[in-house]
């Protein structure tokens, strides 16, 4: 009998509230955390909004070495760890090290604290040559995001397979994609999983500006994010964390495990086409679901639910609305679609697990979160695409997607899991 | 199970651009450890890094794709299209979505983003890059190797620092496990710049010792940290089925085992570099006897060395396997180094030969290690171990054979 990956702890850091049930509150309801930036003067910027989590170390029971020594997405990464962790039930400890992995996401780092340091070092860019003795000790783990692999890992005492998948923002997909690849192949039993971003620094935000991706509806950022609508003029960054505790399912019912679904199947495929444009047919996304869905023995007219990417640009929404109707065919029609972008913007390589979260909770709800601000569909995007209000509707099987420079496209099939009730 | 053999093999070392004239000088010995002067390394501790010397990005790429790449998508997108060339693939000659794109990233194109940041703060927004938003990022490579070659399969970037040269490999057999024809993967690495530099300096780990011959000397007795690199590997790897393919394929070797572990926190614990070794060996069905080679993680930080030591004698016993670490000739790569002792590995059993730690003049007698010094020793090799260690506690182990 071939391993099977199933999700038995999940701990979230979001716009709108730390914590499973806050995160699920916000989605549930279908409201937005997308505002006006509170972390720096974003005023010589085009758009000056993003979801931005309200996230106090101190209160989430970080000390001052680790507040001091970790970067903000790298704290995000602890705290979610733990609640995942105890989430799970399982004794950590008690587990053979060798046998627990970790693989996380996130697409630039520690970036945040790059520019910080930069500023310093170079006084205010005024410097080619940085000054060394404004080196910070923990600098060297800023540069390389493998560090907060390394801090999950300490978190939960893992000493199999490590590493952080950066594939920009389809990170948050495919680190777990790659998590259940080695519970499946066998290199673990437990691998935890997810992705982290706190991108929210000058530097990310004008990135966005300059190639204007992003929203200028400065003056309503809670409705600035409208993917599917016409009226939508681009997306809202984010910052946030998911971490998914991922267990081989023997694993988990030996010990009576509450299961939130399975990973069914994944794939990713290059578009070798733009590194920041879509092709609007969406050939490589409908071939990534058609693989994920084959890998998950799943019909196209098995799936319930589509979670969107979402991003809140044109060119993403037809490109995804192509690619599901290339792969579903007229079931896509019938199948309820969602963007929880619009809700809590888009936090690049972590978009990816607390989508696949808020779809596990979905599972369990059996309600589909909606998209938020969609009051005046684009009539090029003819999907159902659940405006503005959760939907109650049982589901066995969720299909995520996600899309990301370099040309990254993913999916993700989740199922539901028979006779793992809690 | 599907195998996964090594047909193209890019390089660029700081000792040599493509694999013919590495081969060369790595079995020479030959040091490119030298005064940096990518950068004026005048206001800063360590002066020496090991440069790729000679590369000019224009005379390989289009204009159109240099205003767009940090140094080191450049080095990449070069070095795949030697991987490709040397393995004889033509565009059509695979299925599009049959070919994987796996890489491994450290720090991502830093040099990039330095000039991007100071535009930023020292001229204003609008002065930043348009290519800013993935010209720096960790996923660069991957992206930019899919679009220059219309590879349309799957893509992914690890990154675990020195060890993320190996896991891309490994993580690129385990596409071919999945289903794809072949895999263009490794690492390229490349951070010489003042922002990177700093960097480096706070990791506690370079050496301060700027004698080119005296700085890098893993296993010796005067080890005193590592320097710095650029450069790596990019290499094909397939199934035999899609080498045969392709009559007159050249195959230098097989890839037959792979295992990543992880450091605990706790001192009580013991390192992982041994487990993933021995987990490497069991993945690829061998026993420790029937490797002929060790090229090693080879930190150059007495603690490292010692328990790297201890791990290759507990497996292979006192003295029980030639170890060496031809990275003392071009400083620790990065994500790029990993890659390279891949290479390097499968150019050894395609060469018979051994390429020479140089520098250590003095190892330390209670690490019982058979390193092999200064010069190349030739000879039969049918198997390899590579190890890599990434700072933080990533280990990696990769086990390579002649293909028969």
């Amino acid at each position: 009998m071939s391993r099977r990956a199933v999700i038995t702890g999940v701990g979230v850091v979001a716009p709108g509230g730390i914590g499973t049930k806050a995160y699920w509150k916000l989605l549930s309801e279908g409201r937005t955390a997308t505002r006006n930036i509170t972390h720096f003067d974003a005023s010589p910027y085009r758009s000056r909004m993003a979801g931005e989590a309200d996230f106090d170390p101190v209160r989430e029971g970080l000390t001052p070495q680790e507040i001091r020594r970790l970067d903000r997405a790298a704290q995000f990464a602890v705290v979610a760890g733990r609640e995942a962790m105890s989430d799970s039930g399982i004794e950590f400890d008690q587990l053979d090290p060798g046998r627990i992995g970790v693989s996380l996401g996130t697409a630039v780092g520690c970036t945040t604290s790059l520019e910080r340091e930069f500023i310093v070092g170079s006084d205010r860019g005024k410097y080619w040559e940085v000054d060394q003795s404004y080196a910070v000790p923990h600098l060297y783990d800023y540069f390389t995001p493998s560090s907060m692999a390394t801090e999950l890992a300490w978190t939960v005492g893992a000493e199999g397979p490590v590493s952080v998948v950066s594939t920009g923002c389809t990170s948050g997909l495919d680190s777990v994609g790659y998590a259940a690849e080695l519970i499946m192949e066998g290199s673990a039993d437990v691998v935890v999983t997810g992705g982290t971003e706190a991108p929210l620094s000058p530097i990310t935000v004008v990135c966005f500006d300059v190639i204007r991706a992003s929203s200028t509806r400065n003056d309503d950022p809670a409705t600035a994010c409208r993917p599917f609508d016409k009226t939508r003029d681009g997306l809202v960054l984010g910052e946030g964390c998911a971490i998914i505790v991922l267990e081989e399912l023997e694993h988990a019912r030996a010990r009576g495990a509450h299961i939130y679904g399975e990973i069914g199947g994944f794939a990713s495929r290059c578009n070798a086409y733009h590194m920041t444009g879509l092709h609007p047919e969406g050939i490589e996304m409908s071939d990534a679901i058609n693989i994920a869905l084959k890998q998950a023995r799943a019909d196209a007219t098995d799936v319930g639910y589509i979670n969107a990417h979402g991003s809140g640009t044109k060119q993403n929404d037809l490109h995804e609305t192509a690619a599901f109707k290339r792969s579903l065919g007229a079931h896509a029609y019938k199948t309820p679609v969602s963007g929880f972008k619009s809700m809590i913007g888009h936090s690049l390589g972590a978009i990816g697990s607390l989508e696949i979260v808020g779809s596990l909770l979905a599972f369990e709800q059996d309600l589909i979160p909606p998209t938020a601000n969609l009051h005046e569909p684009d009539p090029e995007c003819d999907l159902d695409y659940t405006p503005l209000v959760a939907r109650e509707k049982k589901v066995n099987t969720v299909l995520t997607v996600g899309s990301g420079f370099g040309g990254f496209q993913s999916a993700m099939v989740l199922k539901k899991v028979e006779g793992a009730g809690r | 199970m599907t195998r996964a053999v090594v047909t193209g093999i890019g390089i660029a070392s700081p000792n040599g651009l493509g694999p013919t004239a590495y081969w060369r000088a790595t079995l020479h010995g030959e040091a490119a450890i030298r005064p940096i002067t990518r950068f004026d390394s005048a206001n800063y501790w360590a002066k020496i890094a090991g440069e790729v010397p000679g590369f000019e990005a224009g005379r390989h790429l289009q204009g159109r794709l240099l205003p767009q790449t940090d140094h080191m998508t450049r080095l990449t997108l070069v070095g795949t299209d030697w991987a490709l060339r040397g393995a004889g693939v033509q565009p059509n000659d695979i299925p599009d979505t049959d070919i994987a794109v796996i890489t491994a990233a450290t720090a991502g194109g830093y040099e990039f983003g330095q000039r991007e940041l100071q535009k930023l703060w020292h001229q204003g927004p609008e002065y930043v890059s348009a290519y800013q938003s993935f010209a720096w990022f960790y996923a660069v490579n991957t992206g930019q190797i899919s679009i220059r070659h219309g590879t349309r399969g799957p893509g992914a970037v690890v990154v675990s620092e020195q060890a993320g040269g190996i896991d891309s490999i490994g993580h690129a057999r385990r596409q071919l496990r999945k289903g794809v024809q072949l895999a263009l993967t490794g690492g390229m690495d490349s951070s010489l710049c003042p922002w990177a530099w700093v960097a480096h300096q706070a990791s506690g780990c370079l050496s301060r010792n700027n004698n080119p011959k005296r700085a890098y000397l893993p296993f010796d007795r005067d080890a005193s940290g590592y320097v710095a690199g650029e450069g790596g590997a990019i290499m094909v790897v397939e199934t035999p089925e899609s080498a045969a393919g392709r009559p007159g394929t050249r195959i230098y070797g097989e890839i037959v085992g792979y295992a990543s572990t992880f450091d605990s926190k706790m001192p009580s614990r013991e390192p992982g570099l041994k487990r993933a070794a021995e987990l490497a060996l069991r993945d690829a069905g061998m026993d420790a006897s029937e490797i002929d080679v060790v090229f090693a993680d080879a930190a150059g930080i007495p603690e490292l060395d010692k328990a790297e030591a201890e791990a290759i004698k507990g497996i292979f016993g006192p003295f029980g396997v030639p170890v060496t670490a031809p990275k003392t000739m071009t400083g620790r790569l990065f994500a790029g180094g990993g890659s390279l002792d891949v290479a390097s590995a499968i150019l050894s059993i395609y060469w018979s030969a051994i390429p020479p730690t140089i520098n250590v003049e003095n190892p330390v007698p209670e690490y019982e290690i058979d390193l092999v010094m200064n010069e190349a020793r030739h000879g039969k090799v049918k198997a390899a171990l590579v190890l890599g260690r990434g700072k933080g506690g990533f280990n990696s182990a990769m086990v390579v054979r002649e293909y028969r």
